[in-house]
């Protein structure tokens, strides 16, 4: 890197948010995360809570293990991001608990499991460990954002023609599908409920955008 | 020092898991009033939900103190008043143990109409964790005025809807002893098999394990309070 300071917000360091959102998206295109993508996604409220929560450690951890890079044996660095995640992730467990208990009686065992999500540990691995601080928070912020989106159009699909409603932080369900359409004959499709739609509803996802972006398809 | 010889790596490891153990022990300590306290807030609001007053986290212990206060007891197997705070039992450990040994804690309301109503907790399995909930009965201590249930982390549409209102507002209604008078619980059956009968409600599609998880919960939990009952 050169000498000259670079602006906060440079072409450059804007580009470590929106790709992640797009053309490098963690779950579409990096194919990471799948495993919670699966879980959370029945209904719009815990997805949305969960996505917030991912960005939060993902924003962390890469600050942490940013700051951390040269000092980390090589030896044990897995190890070491394990524990700065697992900490982190401990700290949002406990936080929710003390100051939103009812979105944490809802997410139960889905915050423990943000450790193991793979976009974390392969965000450290691929770009923290070699970058310097403020790109990696903005690389987490993309990275948690371009998870987060997935996650909410699939859980928007999954819980609108799973039951009919919606659900929102702080909201409560909300009826979508008026009851008329029930009286003439429409069904909500249970199958949505089911994890295996939420692998078919991503894998659309991915089409789509495949096929509006030609640059992804490989050869 | 060497970056990447043992002593350092080991160094780094032990500095590194004690200070962030440090840190969390810390936070644990000090977040753990207040998430005490929510869970404490939670609980009267279920106790209350199931003689359906409703509260928010805020008006909660106010309406607790009024409509329950100090009518709260624990009986032992004999139906009999014994030693203890009710509010402080902790099921999980109680149906561990032998049922001529456990604590049954018993709330008993006054509402606003003057009729009176007996709350009892309840714990059992569910698919993946625990399953709780509160039973109440009417002055008869045979007919169920409401039910509401909670969970650990049962799967979301499935057996986690046990919390939803559709499923706990069949209790209402239904009651724990048959025409000669004998124990029969509340079963949780396949969905349709249920109609007209006193002692079935309807089952979860897709969640069999949790609905039988609250099946047995009735069963073991609330003939431990059969001597009481019946008098």
């Amino acid at each position: 890197m050169s000498s000259d300071k670079e602006p906060l917000f440079s072409a450059k360091n804007l580009k470590l948010i929106t790709t992640p959102l797009g053309a490098q998206n963690p779950i579409t295109i990096q194919v990471l995360g799948i495993c919670s993508a699966l879980a959370v996604t029945v209904k719009l409220e815990p997805a949305i809570v969960l996505s917030i929560s991912v960005m939060f450690v993902t924003v962390f951890s890469n600050l942490i293990i940013s700051l951390l890079r040269n000092t980390i044996p090589a030896r044990i660095r897995i190890i070491v991001q394990l524990v700065v995640v697992a900490a982190l992730v401990i700290i949002v467990d406990q936080v929710l608990k003390a100051f939103a208990y009812e979105v944490s009686l809802q997410l139960s065992v889905f915050v423990g499991l943000i450790i193991t999500n793979c976009i974390i540990m392969g965000r450290l691995e691929a770009f923290a460990l070699g970058n310097k601080p403020w790109p990696a928070v903005l690389d987490g912020i993309g990275n948690g954002a371009g998870y987060g989106m997935i996650l909410i159009i699939v859980a928007f699909v999954r819980e609108l023609f799973g039951t009919g409603n919606l659900t929102l932080p702080g909201i409560g369900a909300i009826q979508v599908i008026p009851d008329v359409f029930y009286e003439w004959g429409y069904a909500n499709n249970g199958f949505m409920i089911l994890p295996p739609m939420a692998l078919i509803v991503v894998g659309i996802i991915i089409w789509v955008q495949r096929s509006r972006d030609k640059d992804l398809i490989e050869s | 020092m060497d970056r990447q010889g043992n002593t350092y790596t080991f160094l780094y490891a032990s500095i590194m898991v004690i200070v962030v153990a440090a840190i969390l022990a810390f936070l644990a300590q000090s977040l753990k009033p207040l998430q005490d306290k929510n869970a404490a807030v939670a609980k009267k609001m279920d106790i209350l939900k199931t003689i359906q007053i409703e509260s928010t986290a805020s008006d909660a212990e106010a309406k607790f103190e009024k409509y329950i206060g100090e009518n709260a007891y624990v009986l032992n197997i004999d139906g009999q008043k014994q030693e203890g705070e009710a509010f402080t039992v902790d099921l999980a450990k109680e149906i561990k143990k032998d049922k001529a040994d456990q604590a049954y804690p018993i709330y008993e309301c006054q509402l606003d109409d003057g009729s009176k109503k007996y709350v009892i907790p309840v714990r059992g399995k569910g698919l993946w964790g625990p399953v709780w909930g509160y039973v109440s009965l009417n002055e008869d201590k045979n007919t169920v005025f409401g039910a509401t249930f909670g969970h650990k982390g049962e799967t979301p549409g499935l057996g986690a809807e046990i919390t939803a209102e559709n499923f706990q507002k069949q209790f209402a209604g239904k009651q724990l002893f048959d025409k000669n008078g004998a124990f029969a619980s509340i079963a949780v059956v396949k969905q349709g098999q249920s109609a007209g009968d006193l002692h079935k409600v309807d089952g979860i599609s897709g969640g069999t394990i949790t609905s039988v998880g609250v099946s047995d919960m009735l069963q073991d939990c609330l003939s431990g309070y059969e001597k009481f009952l019946k008098n």
